[in-house]
């Protein structure tokens, strides 16, 4: 497999539907090494199969996946959790296990693959929690955690194996602007001090201009833009400066695809 | 075009049983087909020996007694017209051991332990712990299927003999106690009519069968949940009337396999 | 995690449920523990065998000693043969014995019902394979009314 030494992800041709409803095209894209790279696009596009695709827990019709020169969806089911202890999905409703507590829902993936003894587990986990500020809430249940703090306990348990790549499906939707600020911070820092690869999935366009160092973004089943930040913010293209502007109508129609209005109103009832 | 149309829903229909029964039969064989880990299986399996088992036994017990008690009085009713009371013992603990324990228990562990079973894997589904545990790794078959459905299959037939037996005393107490028929000839008539052969491995054998059934349907509707609100009422409701239809029509191939010659 | 507290209810639960299964085994099936072969096989032959069933009883002065194992037709003589499974415990019947088929009360089960003979010193044990000759087969009540019927034609 010829990969890029620079990239840790990189994705081939790939092509995906579910049923009949077309996800993806042909969409190629690499994820450089120790970068947070962010994908972009209106919702409903898919972002998240895209993230599902890359751990492998979807199979794409057409292309490939290559994590670290390994195709993704040639492994045996030993070779694939082999390689999921070097990936971590931090999940839009941070999927925090209900029936136990913070501290084990982080101690949950080292107890099972570390074999590390009782009381080294409980530094680490002690260690993840102090880096997202909830060390305190060690004792208490998911539930009596806010959105934010479920999403910060989501993501120190996503750090407790110390993978090499985070996958974040949309960690910004429905957090008020307090915690979207300390989510933001974690990850750049997570990334930063930790030379962690990071994919961000977002609709959230300034937040994901604020920490990535590369964007793509999907529209149309497909690639429409992609580079930094700032080439994206100057580039001309209409359908990337609606998304970015955030303009009600333009090449992503306002309307849903539907006959004429007039023609409809005055059919009656057939 | 009708006939057409109908034709094709009909062979619609069995593609998706047949598909149905695979990935049922694929989500059974991933969980159970492991070498046990009992180290880190025991206290996972503890658990749901908890909640689906210790959980459903006050209602078998309450539903064991009064079903117990109300088959007595009917059957004294109508033996005492042809004065075999006496015979009371052999007619509750027959009905008992044969049909109505493993029978009643598995509708009722269905209703009680099934629908939360489902209900509880579409909620874990639909907030992504269940592919949050893949992603770490976890093979969710192995951590969180396969406890369930062993403490299903241990928890029903424990259950329905609790049932039987406490359903047993329900009668005693009818026929003797306020009845007035002869401890003695209650049990001694019971004794000589219940055998250890016929009666009671056949009880268990109905009800673990009855087990993997109604465990293995309520697994199978929450592990392949459409994980949204609509979706996991849509689940609990299958899951009860699936395995309580599973479990009569099951029952009566049984019964006649057992007792039918 | 699991709690002091969910570890005992399983526990009950567990004992529970093995309690219920130890009084449906000795207090209601009344199973007797016995240790290798508890039985040895007779056979009798019979006329009618009315309405006797596999696992009918075998009595002796009402205490059951065996049970019917098999009932079969013998394809020579066309004459049911009964195979009886006894307790090894009640072992000392003479050959003389004798095989009623009998019915608990007037509509109840058939039994079969064993009546020792008399001891000899030449007359042998019952064995494992011994057949009993001397056997008394099911009244059937349509006959008896038949005969009844018959006799009090013929005397009027």
């Amino acid at each position: 497999m010829t990969q890029n030494p620079n990239s840790l992800v990189e994705i081939h041709n790939m092509a995906f539907s579910r049923g009949s409803h077309v996800i993806y095209e042909n969409i190629s894209l690499s994820i450089p090494k120790g970068k947070v790279t962010a994908i972009m696009g209106p919702s409903g596009i898919g972002k998240t199969t895209l993230l599902k695709l890359i751990a492998g827990q979807l199979t794409p019709d057409q292309g490939k996946v290559l994590f670290d020169g390994t195709d993704v969806h040639q492994c045996s089911r030993s070779q694939l959790f082999a390689l999921r202890k070097r990936m971590s999905m931090l999940f839009q409703s941070g999927a925090l296990f209900t029936d136990i507590n913070v501290f084990d829902n982080v101690a949950f993936a080292l107890r099972e693959h570390s074999g590390l003894p009782e009381d080294i587990i409980r530094h680490i986990v002690l260690m993840k929690l102090e880096a997202v500020g909830l060390r305190g809430a060690a004792k208490l249940m998911p539930s009596e955690l806010s959105g934010g703090m479920q999403r910060r306990a989501a993501l120190a348990r996503a750090i407790a194996l110390e993978p090499e790549i985070i996958l974040y499906d949309e960690p910004f939707a429905g957090q008020d602007p307090i915690s979207m600020g300390v989510l933001v911070k974690l990850i750049r820092e997570l990334s930063d001090t930790l030379n962690l690869t990071s994919v961000v999935v977002s609709h959230d366009v300034e937040e994901v201009l604020g920490i990535a160092d590369y964007v793509y973004v999907l529209a149309d089943k497909r690639i429409i833009a992609h580079g930094t930040p700032e080439e994206l913010r100057a580039a001309d293209n209409p359908q990337l400066k609606q998304f970015i502007g955030g303009e009600p109508d333009g090449p992503v129609p306002f309307h849903y695809p539907a006959a004429d209005y007039k023609k409809e109103l005055l059919s009656g009832l057939d | 075009m009708g006939l057409i149309n109908q034709i094709a829903k009909l062979g619609r229909g069995a593609i998706d049983l047949v598909v149905g029964l695979g990935q049922a039969g694929m989500m059974l064989w991933g969980a159970i087909a492991h070498r046990p880990r009992f180290r880190k299986g025991t206290p996972l399996l503890i658990r749901q020996l908890y909640v689906i088992g210790v959980q459903s036994m006050v209602i078998i017990l309450v539903s064991g007694l009064f079903i117990g008690m109300v088959l007595a009085l009917q059957g004294y009713n109508i033996l005492v017209g042809f004065g075999t009371e006496e015979s009371l013992g052999p007619m509750v603990a027959l009905s008992l051991l044969r049909e109505l324990g493993p029978v009643v228990s598995a509708l009722l562990f269905a209703g009680r332990a099934g629908s939360a079973l489902t209900a509880e894997l579409g909620l874990m589904k639909s907030t992504e712990q269940l592919s949050s545990l893949e992603m770490m790794a976890i093979d969710p078959l192995r951590q969180i299927i396969a406890p369930r459905f062993w403490a299903g299959v241990i928890s029903l037939p424990l259950l329905a003999l609790m049932f039987t037996a406490i359903g047993i005393y329900g009668g005693h107490i009818v026929g003797v106690e306020w009845k007035g028929i002869d401890s003695g000839a209650f049990w001694s008539i019971l004794q000589s009519s219940v055998e250890w052969r016929q009666d009671i491995v056949n009880c268990i054998i109905k009800s673990s069968l009855f087990a993997v059934v109604v465990t293995w349907i309520a697994l199978y509707r929450g592990y392949h949940v459409v994980p949204n609100p609509e979706g996991i009422s849509r689940a609990t409701t299958q899951t009860v009337v699936q395995s309580s239809l599973a479990v009569l029509t099951l029952d009566f191939l049984l019964t006649a396999m057992m007792f039918g010659s | 995690m699991l709690t002091r507290k969910i570890e005992i209810l399983v526990g009950l639960f567990l004992l529970s449920g093995l309690a219920a299964f130890l009084i449906l085994v000795f207090n209601v099936a009344n199973v007797e523990v016995k240790t290798g072969d508890s039985s040895y096989t007779l056979h009798a032959k019979f006329s009618n065998i009315g309405g006797l069933k596999v696992r009918s009883p075998v009595k002796v002065g009402g205490v059951v000693v065996g049970r019917v194992s098999a009932i079969r037709l013998d394809p020579e003589r066309l004459e049911p043969i009964v195979t009886l499974s006894m307790d090894k415990q009640y072992k000392y019947f003479p050959d003389t014995s004798s095989l009623s088929i009998l019915t608990s009360g007037l509509l109840g089960e058939q039994f079969l019902g064993l009546s020792p003979g008399f001891m000899d010193d030449d007359v042998e044990m019952l064995v494992d394979g011994d057949s009993i000759d001397d056997t008394h087969s099911a009244l059937v009540l349509e006959e008896l009314i038949g005969q009844f019927l018959y006799s009090v034609g013929s005397k009027g």
